[in-house]
């Protein structure tokens, strides 16, 4: 793989997407991750295994819907399908600034490296960066513009309210 | 005006930087041209029909004399020595090279310039009127409130891959100089009952295909609440504005299609969520930064001069200047100076280099160093003492930026139209210098009154024709470029979209039903002061249906 990055640092990815799960059928071991929509139907029956779970959100669901589940999940996985569709920009804020979501928030898809600042503003802290891009320039990417305006994940206050 | 700290310079500074990788990635072919497509467009970088275009922000229309002399420099050095003023308060260069726009950018850093987010699907540079903080109509200066929305604008993380492009215009007066009606969002300054002045939030309007008028989604917002509010209003854009269809990609499409009521209900409800958070306005910050743009150290001065006075009576030709191109300061004894950039030698909104450097010149020795431009694609110089008007007239003639016609026929809005433009579908430029050169006669001009014609190459309404009294959409019709008309429309505080008049013109004819057009208006109006608009709207189009197709 080598084009997973987190926390600044190119590492191992150790998550499986996973669907499919049947009622009766027996529990996939390892840290995983399952769309939304089987999220909500077979919770009870995921949350009764051990490992990691995480769970993988359309740019159009609502984060809200996993509200009270945060506290169970390790990573929530955004979609980027194409670098132009932004959506998954306001889904990593809600869950950073507004839900309070501590893991793992990785972003998949269109991953450019240069639209790894404005994902790591927002609260995305991993990323699987598309094949064909260069992975040192992206990671320096995270540090080409050192001065921001707004208030966002990382910043609580506009620039006019810091104190310099 | 607003002055940069270190870090707005650091800013810049990196962007210049960044954006030279993004170049040299290009060039050698690691980006490919449809990636490095939303890159160059989030710097102004467009690619047109025979070249690139550079789009440079002038931030709410106001410029610094030392500003004027880089553009200049960079029309002289970078380009074929002219820029062109858009509606939107940037200048577009339309033969930079690409390998030099990042020089280019350098230069203009250096003094407090850039192209971030003039082109691209983010949010744009913030206009305001041309008059703030001078005009007599004004409520309060809508510019500090602009320079806010710059900061929180840009480079927004969230908000840099929004569905479609986002313009936002502010205006502190009573009349509408920044068309905020036809703007994604538009914020009028107004006053509450007690007195307290807050903001009138005008959402989804706009040109192009879908022409529609904002509307009122918050009757009052108090002004700690600004930005906030704006988080809430591009949220909900940002999640629910179509992406399936770029011509429905707009705001006004979602604000229509959701419907006003529920549209004002969601941005309510997620402006509930975060009116507390540190995007809040206090007091100290609204002080801070109303600290930039105080007014300057007026002279204490009569409010008429005995030479201006003397040479109004025995020169006409100054006269005519001063009653079109002059404006009431709200300071005795200055006046504000339009510089009309309509003659039928330039394309409208074209300047050369060496006329911005002598503009630059007039605006040290005359005006305070300051030069604003205008929705109109105008220049201003605001703060003209009265006993200067004669020389600075003189000139300006010099330098045929003297034209009396502000605000009248010839004072034509057009687009690049088919003669740069990639999306053009026919010309624009040569009909809007035909329609000058036909009505070219101050007298003609004078009487025809208040009157504004707008000309757009194609659907896209760049030259907001759809807002013109006599509006001019240029068309192609099976390989043949066609012109059609639209009467009653308004940019100003009574906006309206203008009806399609009938079939469409050749251009050959077009220049002709446009005189139709005038010759009913002078037939029907009331009397010599009613503006052809409230004639347009008393009588309704048969008449002038009649004209041109009877």
């Amino acid at each position: 793989m080598g084009n997973y990055i987190k926390d600044r640092k190119v590492d191992e990815d150790d998550w499986m997407p996973f669907t499919g799960l049947e009622e009766d059928a027996s529990l996939p071991s390892g840290n995983i991750y399952v769309p939304l929509d089987e999220w909500l139907k077979t919770r009870d029956h995921l949350l009764a295994r051990n490992d990691r779970l995480g769970v993988a959100l359309k740019n159009t669901d609502d984060p809200a819907l996993l509200e009270k589940d945060l506290d169970r999940l390790d990573l929530i996985v955004l979609e980027f399908p194409k670098m132009a569709d932004g959506r998954a920009f306001t889904q990593a804020r809600i869950l950073r600034e507004r839900l309070g979501f501590k893991g793992e928030i990785r972003a998949t898809g269109d991953v450019l490296q240069d639209q790894l600042f404005y994902m790591q503003r927002c609260g995305i802290n991993a990323f699987e960066i598309r094949d064909d891009q260069d992975i040192p320039s992206s990671l320096k990417a995270f540090d080409e513009m050192t001065v921001t305006y707004q208030p966002a994940s990382d910043e609580k206050f506009p620039i006019w309210r810091r104190e310099s | 005006m607003y002055q940069y700290s270190e870090q707005d310079h650091q800013l810049l500074l990196e962007r210049v930087e960044q954006f030279r990788g993004q170049v040299e990635r290009r060039l050698n072919g690691q980006l490919s041209e449809e990636e490095f497509k939303h890159q160059r467009l989030r710097n102004g970088v467009y690619l047109q029909l025979h070249a690139y275009m550079l789009r440079v922000a002038i931030p709410y229309g106001l410029l610094s004399s030392e500003q004027m002399r880089t553009l200049a420099h960079v029309a002289r050095k970078y380009d074929k020595g002219y820029g062109h003023f858009s509606t939107r308060q940037n200048i577009q260069y339309n033969w930079p090279k690409l390998k030099d726009v990042p020089d280019i950018l350098d230069d203009l850093a250096k003094v407090e310039m850039h192209a971030i987010q003039t082109s691209g699907n983010c949010i744009r540079n913030t206009t305001s009127d041309p008059l703030a903080g001078v005009s007599r109509d004004e409520l309060e200066d809508p510019r500090p409130y602009c320079e806010l929305i710059r900061q929180w604008s840009t480079f927004h993380p969230e908000f840099n891959f929004l569905p479609r492009k986002f313009k936002i215009a502010v205006s502190g007066a009573t009349h509408d100089r920044a068309a905020v009606a036809i703007h994604d969002i538009g914020l009028r300054l107004i006053a509450n009952e007690d007195g307290e002045t807050g903001f009138e939030v005008h959402v989804g309007g706009g040109l192009g295909r879908t022409p529609m008028i904002g509307k009122v989604i918050r009757s009052f917002l108090s002004k700690e609440h600004m930005l906030t509010y704006l988080e809430a209003i591009l949220r909900v854009y940002n999640k629910l504005g179509r992406r399936d269809n770029i011509y429905k990609a707009r705001i006004k499409i979602l604000v229509h299609e959701t419907g006003e009521e529920e549209f004002r209900k969601l941005v309510e409800d997620e402006w509930e969520k975060i009116k507390e958070s540190g995007l809040g306005l206090r007091d100290q910050d609204i002080d801070w930064i109303k600290g930039f743009f105080k007014d300057p150290d007026y002279e204490d001065l009569p409010d008429s001069d005995a030479d201006y006075e003397n040479l109004l009576l025995s020169n006409p030709e100054f006269a005519r200047w001063a009653d079109k191109n002059i404006e009431l300061h709200k300071q005795s004894g200055y006046r504000i100076v339009y510089l009309s950039l309509k003659t039928a030698h330039q394309p409208p909104g074209d300047v050369t280099a060496d006329q911005m450097d002598a503009i630059a010149d007039l605006a040290d020795r005359y005006s305070l160093g300051q030069i604003r431009t205008t929705h109109r694609q105008n220049l201003v110089l605001s703060d003209v003492k009265v006993q200067d008007l004669p020389a600075l007239w003189e000139e300006l003639k010099l330098l045929e930026l003297a034209t009396p016609n502000y605000n009248h026929v010839t004072d034509i809005i057009s687009c690049p139209g088919l003669d740069y433009c990639a999306l053009a579908t026919a010309r624009s430029i040569p009909i809007s210098q035909a329609i000058t050169e036909r009505f070219d006669s101050y007298d003609f001009i004078n009487d025809l009154g208040d009157l504004s014609i707008n000309i757009s190459g194609c659907i896209n309404a760049c030259g907001h024709h759809h807002v013109a009294n006599i509006g001019i959409l240029g068309v192609n019709k099976k390989g043949i470029e066609v012109y059609q008309m639209t009467l009653g429309g308004s940019a100003r505080e009574d906006a309206s979209i203008g009806k399609i008049i009938g079939p469409a013109f050749t251009a050959d004819e077009i220049v002709g039903a446009v005189g139709d057009v005038l010759s009913v208006y002078l037939d029907k109006r009331e009397d010599p002061e009613e503006p052809f608009l409230t004639t347009y709207r008393r009588i309704g189009e048969a008449p002038f249906k009649e004209k041109l197709y009877g």
